[in-house]
């Protein structure tokens, strides 16, 4: 599993209170990859990604991200918006965090809030309407347009967000994500509450970021349809440690995996890996 | 005057649930003014008890609420339940959204106008300053409350900030306006930057129990710092302001002896009267602006979520503190022009109501509306004023058309929100779908 890292989890553990919620994990993700994290419900999931995205500092670890450049960043040092503003690294929600008030595009103009103040000068310039500001605006939305057309929502572009269909909206908030130009893109669970149709939309959105644009990607999910699919590589948790890892079908064939998910009836865990692939 | 039948699934009609309804509410009413009203209670001339009864006043209290019921549950099956599309009729709808199109810019030349209008009519001229002065705190305060959804309590310490401000360096220093004004602005806003660093990790009711105190920290510090700013007796003769340098007084070098007319007082009041229109102005030129920069879009972003903003790598915290700043500059320069119009300040100009009223005026105006905070200022300011003759009543007139309002639009006047960036038609937003904000 050697290769190009681009996140690197080492030993990572996270403890509230009493409760250990994730318990020396390690896992990395490779550049230019798409890496599953999955696992039972309250397998300590969400809380890697909280940590890996600044949203809880961890209690022990280190998380480094590598830069194309090979400027390697520790995660577990930033904190807050600082990952995704220096890090680079963008993500969604499980339970979808946009702008319900806010049309789409405007949703996706918030996502390059820094760069765009940057070209306003701080304000300033974009105050007295600077040609710098105007034509970086121009850019902002030409890159929202173009990630409208991707997620296929340009004709409803001046819609309110919150007036979007539950499916839309997930591939909204991806496209808010990519707005931010990331180096590494973190979904939690962007497939849940989508029917096959959407879901397979999805998976094939998530195949061109990675092919089209290079951008890596690490994602949880629990629709195996979506993850074996897409995953080049899956790591597998539960009770916040890591049980499994590697390609889909190793991990599928794995006894420990089916083990976890299902309580011990081999059968019946078999049967839902099955209906996966 | 409570209805409580308001069963919106399936509405009561017909005469005898219309009955019902107001009879239920005339019996509440009973229960309640038969102890409160019907009875009067007072000290005697021994200071024993007396009582006597007014079963005439309860009566007619009963049959009102009767009325009233009857009238409101009319009211209400005529208009339907909110969100219901026959709420209008069309010819109605489009003479509305013709109204709405060409309110701002009539309301704006009409503004424009009131000098000429009423001349001479002092009266009404003080009364247009004050409203301006109100519509300048409010589209300030917007910033804050409506936009970035930070509930700010204390606005009223900025205003106080600002006054102070260009009464002191006016009366130690000397001072122009002009120059005091920037000042006045730039020092408000380091407070509100001194105020942001410390409370606005807080949110929601929390940030404005410290805002709240903060005012309050404000009016004590001066109370007691009687060196600086005269403690309660205040700081008076405070320099009126100049027109660029021309005094607006009766002198051989003043404003009217060089343009070879007659001396007026109404010259200083119409001069006032444009200097806070611009003020106004400016204001809501600088908002409307922001708001299409980043920096707007990031403020209006926090309100509708935080934890998201903080995902997409903006620093949840400067953007905080310059709305803060900005709410506060406009604040101090409103501050300074109200020292300058005065001639004396105090502080008991600066007292929790202020910010309760000016909060009021962004609340009924529809938060982050820029024309419902004017409307809503000058319904508040003027409205207060048009009930003058009602005297100790005018509170209660006044919180009535207050609550009615709020149910007849529980977003304020102006619930929509426009979008700041469209691609091919920019459509207004329904209220129900922008956040109010929650710290």
């Amino acid at each position: 599993m050697s290769g190009d890292k681009i996140l690197d989890v080492d030993r990572l553990t996270m403890r509230f209170g009493g409760i250990v919620a994730v318990q020396d994990l390690s896992f990395a993700a490779e550049r230019k990859k798409i890496t599953a994290l999955i696992g039972p419900n309250g397998a300590g999931k969400t809380t890697v990604f909280n940590c890996i995205t600044g949203f809880y500092k961890p209690s022990g670890g280190a998380i480094r991200l590598t830069h194309d450049d090979g400027k390697v960043i520790a995660l577990e040092r930033l904190n807050d918006f600082r990952i995704a503003k220096q890090a680079k690294v963008a993500r969604t929600f499980q339970n979808i965090r946009l702008f319900p008030g806010m049309t789409a595009l405007e949703n996706l103009m918030v996502a390059q809030h820094n760069a765009l103040m940057r070209a306003s000068g701080f304000t300033f310039l974009g105050l007295v309407g600077a040609p710098v500001y105007r034509e970086a605006e121009k850019h902002a939305i030409d890159l929202a347009t173009d990630w409208l057309k991707r997620v296929n929502l340009l004709d409803r572009a001046d819609d309110a967000a919150g007036n979007f269909a539950y499916g839309d909206q997930r591939r909204l908030e991806i496209a808010r994500a990519m707005c931010t130009e990331p180096a590494l893109l973190c979904l939690d669970e962007p497939a849940a509450g989508l029917n096959a149709r959407e879901s397979a939309a999805l998976s094939e959105l998530l195949l061109s970021i990675r092919n089209e644009l290079g951008t890596s990607i690490l994602l949880i999910e629990h629709d195996m349809s979506v993850v074996m699919e897409i995953s080049d590589q899956i790591v597998v948790m539960d009770h916040g440690v890591k049980i499994a890892e590697g390609s889909p079908r190793e991990v599928r064939n794995d006894p420990k995996v089916i083990a976890a998910y299902l309580g011990t009836d081999e059968e019946e865990a078999a049967a839902v890996m099955e209906s996966g692939s | 005057m409570n209805t409580p039948s308001t069963n919106t699934t399936k509405p009561a009609t017909g005469i005898r649930a219309l009955l019902k309804t107001a009879f239920v509410n005339a019996l509440i009413a009973l229960v309640l003014f038969s102890l409160m009203v019907g009875i009067r209670t007072e000290a005697g001339s021994d200071g024993q008890l007396t009582y006597w009864t007014r079963f005439g006043e309860v009566a007619s209290l009963v049959a009102a609420v009767f009325g009233g019921s009857i009238v409101i549950e009319l009211l209400r099956q005529w208009i339907g339940s909110t969100g219901a599309e026959k709420l209008v009729p069309a010819a109605v709808q489009s003479g509305m959204s013709f109204v709405g199109r060409y309110l701002a810019p009539a309301l704006l030349i009409f503004t424009l106008l009131v000098p000429v209008i009423f001349y001479d009519q002092r009266y009404i001229l003080d009364l247009a300053i004050l409203v301006l002065t109100y519509v300048m705190l409010g589209w300030g305060l917007n910033v804050v409350v409506g936009l970035a959804g930070l509930l700010d309590l204390g606005y009223v310490a900025f205003y106080a900030v600002g006054a102070y401000s260009y009464a002191l360096l006016a009366t130690n220093f000397g001072w122009s306006f002009w120059v005091c004004l920037p000042l006045a602005g730039i020092l408000a806003a380091f407070w509100g930057v001194l105020l942001g660093f410390p409370v606005l990790r807080l949110r929601g009711d929390y940030l404005a129990i410290v805002t709240l105190a903060f005012g309050e920290i404000i009016r004590l510090v001066i109370i007691n710092w009687q060196d600086l700013t005269g403690g309660p007796n205040g700081v008076s003769s405070i320099p009126r302001p100049s027109f660029f340098g021309i005094p607006l007084d009766n002198s051989d070098n003043g404003f009217a002896a060089r343009l070879g007319i007659e001396y007026s007082p109404t010259h200083r009041i119409v001069f006032l009267f444009y200097l806070i229109l611009a003020l106004a102005l400016l204001t809501n030129w600088v908002t409307i602006r922001l708001r299409r920069l980043p920096i707007g879009r990031a403020w209006e972003a926090l309100r509708e979520d935080e934890v998201a903003c903080r995902a997409l790598g903006i620093n949840t915290t400067t953007t905080k503190l310059t709305a803060f700043a900005t709410g506060a500059m406009f604040g101090g320069f409103a501050g300074a022009f109200f020292a300058t119009r005065q001639g004396f300040i105090s502080p008991e100009s600066f007292t929790f109501q202020e910010s309760a009223l000016v909060l009021a005026i962004v609340v009924l105006g529809g938060m982050g509306s820029q024309l419902g905070v004017a409307l809503a200022a000058l319904a508040m300011i003027g409205g207060f004023e048009l009930f003058r003759s009602l005297e100790t009543y005018r509170m209660l007139v006044f919180g009535m058309a207050m609550v009615l309002i709020m149910i007849w639009r529980p977003r304020g006047l102006i619930g929509h929100r426009a979008p700041t960036v469209y691609l091919t038609k920019a459509q207004a937003i329904s209220s129900d779908l922008v956040k109010e904000g929650h710290g």
